[in-house]
């Protein structure tokens, strides 16, 4: 089976993220790396491809860091890359992002890919929207959210917690599949997959590589903008309530001057 | 939980001396520690232990067993990525750094180095993939820096060894599945009687092995120590290490720990600076940080200048090994140096964490005591001394 992961470069969410001037997410100023949440996507892919015969292709669209997130999934275990690079990129939205993922998938797998995963929602915009906008420009159904995932008699099954129940969801392939952080434990890169990726082949393609139009992406095109931000304000110093025979009493003040009863 | 301090990386700047694969595999261990160890340790040390057979299986998959061994699944690495790994599990503990090292540059070495095609395919691979653990056995209660007295002795019984005596300070020991035991041998022919040292692959269920655990250590309580005895302990003929005879088999495992422990070291010291600097700027005394104090900065000053040269050192040390060139006067002037320094730093740290230092709320104070035993094995500083002063003044000393 032939596996396409989207995965997404962020910046690291232990750091200081911060927008830069023309309110986009700053990419260069923070360290960045493979989405936490699209760990779980490469390693599904990963376990899915090592049951049996199969490819693993990495895709990510991002600036000349992104090759960083692609290095990562190569360095985990997947066999190539694709890294969609073009200044024309930036700023796009998750309409145009999709639209860019769609023809790099398509070509990528040669046509119409087997299954491809996503992660739950990248770290830093946090829409998890994509996975249903590249199914629906692919023309491919999609499941989305998994926390278990098989693969049977060209479907793919796979369970989908909420807080009120959990639905078991089926797909014919080929499919759109988002997984969430429930799904297994990712591997850490072992030595010899840090040495072995360094031989792996990533192909970078640009705007033109795919057939999409300048105009249809980026910071001009996108349909939603970031007007302006604010930083969070520093955390305050707690307040420690010493308990002298009435602790009970100032604690029940404290939480009534926060309007919390 | 440790973090990388940017400053210090940034003063430190030894990144930019490191390919970007010995990068990536230092930040992978260093996440695994974040991950699996680090949330653990303090739990593991007070209680004094280790899950060492869970721990084993996945430094397994990380392929850090027996890590610069070539073959028999082992990865393959260089000297400097397997001091890298080092210097990453010991900012995490140095019990984990010594089960590694344990495994890998002692047991394994030694099967690797100088045993037959039949031991190294019975054990390396599962040795390497953790799944089988090791130990090694020189020390014994009476001789630590002076293996040549050991009263261990190997007998010829026909085609078959009988081993008798014991063994102490044996990391990884009670939990092992295979023992390298180094043991007098007898030799009619010579004036002493005494033939040469020679080792043996004990699989740890041959009957007259007895393994018993060390208990109310002060130091490496992250670890499973262990003394070995050895009763009328019959081998196979081939259970000797064939390719090797006298003390410079287990000298040569030795030095290969001892360069895993000069990276080790600066693991320890690291992680000990990162968590003073961090509990500096965020303690107040007499409202303002304690790192705003001179007296503060004088000393995290003067261990950051002693990080950055004990670095230095392993990195260069690392790539003398790797051209080939390096020499165990090297070795010594490594682990000297870095243990002495290392040990040093955390106890200047535990200053600066005051009170706070001496739980195990805060790692320093349990890298202080971890590092006295560091300091202590694979050749005391005392030893070491005595190595780079013979080589100095081509004088032995040691007697």
């Amino acid at each position: 089976m032939n596996i396409v992961v989207c995965v997404k470069y962020v910046p690291d969410a232990q750091a200081d993220r911060t927008f830069s001037q023309d309110n986009t997410t700053d990419r260069t100023n923070v360290d960045g790396l493979l989405s936490e949440l699209d760990e779980y996507a490469v390693e599904e892919a990963l376990k899915l491809a090592e049951a049996g015969e199969g490819e693993v292709t990495v895709v990510t669209v991002g600036p000349d860091g992104a090759a960083e997130a692609i290095k990562k999934a190569l360095q985990m275990g997947a066999d190539k890359g694709v890294h969609v690079l073009d200044d024309a990129i930036h700023g796009s939205d998750a309409p145009a992002t999709s639209l860019v993922l769609a023809e790099a998938v398509k070509k990528a797998a040669g046509g119409s890919p087997e299954l491809v995963l996503m992660g739950l929602a990248s770290t830093d915009g946090t829409m998890s929207v994509v996975p249903a906008m590249l199914a629906e420009r692919l023309g491919l159904p999609q499941i989305t959210q998994l926390s278990s995932l098989e693969i049977a008699d060209g479907k793919v099954t796979g369970r989908r917690d909420s807080d009120a129940a959990s639905d078991t969801l089926e797909a014919p392939l080929p499919a759109v599949v988002s997984v969430t952080d429930q799904i297994n434990e990712p591997r850490y890169p072992s030595f010899k997959g840090i040495m072995a990726a360094k031989k792996k082949p990533v192909e970078t393609w640009s705007l033109a590589d795919l057939g999409v139009d300048a105009g249809q992406v980026g910071l001009e095109s996108a349909w939603t903008k970031v007007e302006s931000f604010t930083a969070r304000p520093p955390r305050e110093q707690g307040e420690i309530v010493t308990d002298e025979g009435d602790g009970g009493t100032k604690l029940a003040e404290f939480l009534a001057k926060a309007k919390l009863i | 939980m440790s973090a990388p301090n940017p400053a210090l990386t940034k003063l430190l700047a030894t990144d930019g001396l490191l390919e970007e694969d010995e990068r990536d595999l230092a930040a992978v261990v260093r996440r695994f520690g974040d991950e699996k160890l680090r949330p653990h340790l303090a739990e593991w040390f007070e209680a004094g232990t280790v899950p060492a057979r869970e721990l084993a299986p996945e430094l397994g998959k990380l392929g850090l067993l027996g890590m610069h061994l070539d073959g028999y699944g082992c990865a393959g690495s260089t000297a400097t990525q397997y001091g890298l790994a080092c210097l990453e599990l010991e900012a995490a503990d140095s019990g984990i750094r010594s089960l590694m090292s344990v495994q890998g540059s002692l047991a394994m070495t030694a099967i690797h180095k100088f045993g037959s095609e039949e031991q190294k395919q019975e054990w390396l691979p599962r040795m390497a993939a953790g799944e089988a653990l090791g130990c090694f056995g020189l020390t014994e209660p009476d001789f630590g820096s002076d293996p040549a007295g050991m009263r261990t002795r190997a007998r010829r019984d026909g085609d078959d060894w009988v081993l008798n005596g014991s063994k102490m300070w044996i990391t990884n020991g009670p939990v092992a599945d295979v023992a390298v035991v180094w043991a007098q041998t007898d030799d009619p022919s010579t004036s002493s009687g005494r033939g040469k040292i020679r080792g043996f692959v004990v699989p740890t269920d041959t009957p007259g092995f007895e393994a018993t655990e060390i208990e109310h250590k002060l130091s490496l309580r992250a670890s499973i120590t262990g003394s070995l005895a050895f009763t009328d302990l019959r081998l196979p003929g081939d259970a000797v290490l064939p390719e090797v005879a006298g003390l410079r088999g287990p000298l040569s495992c030795l030095s290969e720990a001892r360069f895993g422990i000069l990276f080790g070291a600066m693991g320890a010291a690291r992680e000990c600076l990162e968590i003073a600097l961090a509990y500096a700027e965020s303690r107040k005394v007499f409202d303002k940080s304690l790192s705003g104090y001179q007296i503060t900065q004088t000393k995290l000053a003067d261990m950051a200048v002693e990080l950055m040269k004990g670095t230095l050192l392993a990195i260069h040390l690392g790539r003398r090994k790797d051209a080939g060139a390096i020499t165990n006067e090297q070795v010594s002037v490594g682990k000297l140096n870095n243990c002495r320094e290392a040990i040093k730093i955390a106890r200047e740290c535990r200053t600066i964490l005051a009170a706070n230092g001496i739980t195990l709320d805060y790692p320093v104070m349990r890298h202080a005591n971890n590092l006295e035993s560091v300091m202590t094995y694979e050749g005391t500083s005392e030893v070491h001394q005595l190595i780079i002063g013979q080589a100095l003044t081509g004088e032995s000393a040691f007697r």
